[in-house]
């Protein structure tokens, strides 16, 4: 899997998470499939609603988060991508409970935000047997993509 | 006759399609005509035969672990869905 993010939306969701240390943030990405790539056209910033305690190596995004984005997403002929979350003062590595929680298909992008500052982002993608992540490549565009470009009939 | 909501990272299991028909007089039941139908779907919603615990069935609006959760009954026409809630940690 191939994930690309503008330069522009991934300051944004790195600052959302470099906002949120020492605690876990995240959010959802939207935008178009094609193949094997995925193109973020949007950056969803979701509150973190994990136990307050439990914030500082747990995200949650409850449900009603999820089905509003996706419902929006369909509505106008994107798709939810995938999601991304920090790993306060960690590797952007996915952990065991990463891997329990994950979904197929989905674009799972992990930044390692260290004293606060991003120090890594790496995209990762459940293997359809459940029992690993395969490393996908992460690229970065200078300018936001426009969807009048993907659509091609504007 | 009921309709269920795919969450998109599921839909490369149902041919693409984000609802699909099912039949069944309760959510187990639909459940399970709908992982016969797709049997794919079947790891990514259990862990064994328990519904894995990230995994929200909805009928409308409501939660039917509101109602009474597998055994909630379903009727003709009803719209359920399938709501991921995504969660992460280091």
């Amino acid at each position: 899997m191939e994930l690309v993010i503008s330069t522009e939306l991934h300051d944004r969701l790195t600052h959302h998470l470099e906002n949120t240390f020492p605690n876990e943030g995240g959010g959802f990405l939207v935008g178009h499939i094609k193949g094997d790539t995925r193109q973020v056209t949007e950056v969803h910033l979701v509150e973190n609603t994990f136990a307050s305690e439990e914030q500082f190596h747990r995200y949650l995004a409850e449900a009603g988060a999820f089905q509003r984005i996706e419902d929006e997403a369909d509505a106008r002929g994107l798709s939810l991508l995938g999601y991304f979350h920090s790993h306060p003062d960690h590797p952007a590595i996915p952990s065991e409970f990463d891997r329990t929680h994950a979904w197929p298909y989905f674009a799972y992008l992990i930044v390692s935000v260290r004293g606060g500052k991003r120090a890594e982002s790496r995209l990762w993608e459940l293997a359809a047997n459940r029992e690993s992540f395969i490393e996908g490549q992460l690229s970065f565009s200078q300018a936001v993509f426009e969807e009048k470009s993907v659509n091609g009939n504007h | 006759m009921a309709t269920i909501k795919i969450p998109t990272p599921l839909r490369a299991y149902t041919g693409g399609n984000a609802e699909v028909n099912v039949t069944g007089a309760t959510v187990s039941a639909i459940l399970s005509d709908l992982t016969t139908q797709f049997p794919d779907l079947r790891p990514h919603l259990y862990n064994g035969d328990e519904l894995r615990n990230f995994v929200n069935i909805f009928i409308g609006d409501e939660d039917v672990r509101f109602r009474s959760g597998l055994d909630t009954e379903v009727e003709p026409g009803d719209k359920l869905r399938i709501i991921p809630s995504i969660a992460g940690g280091r």
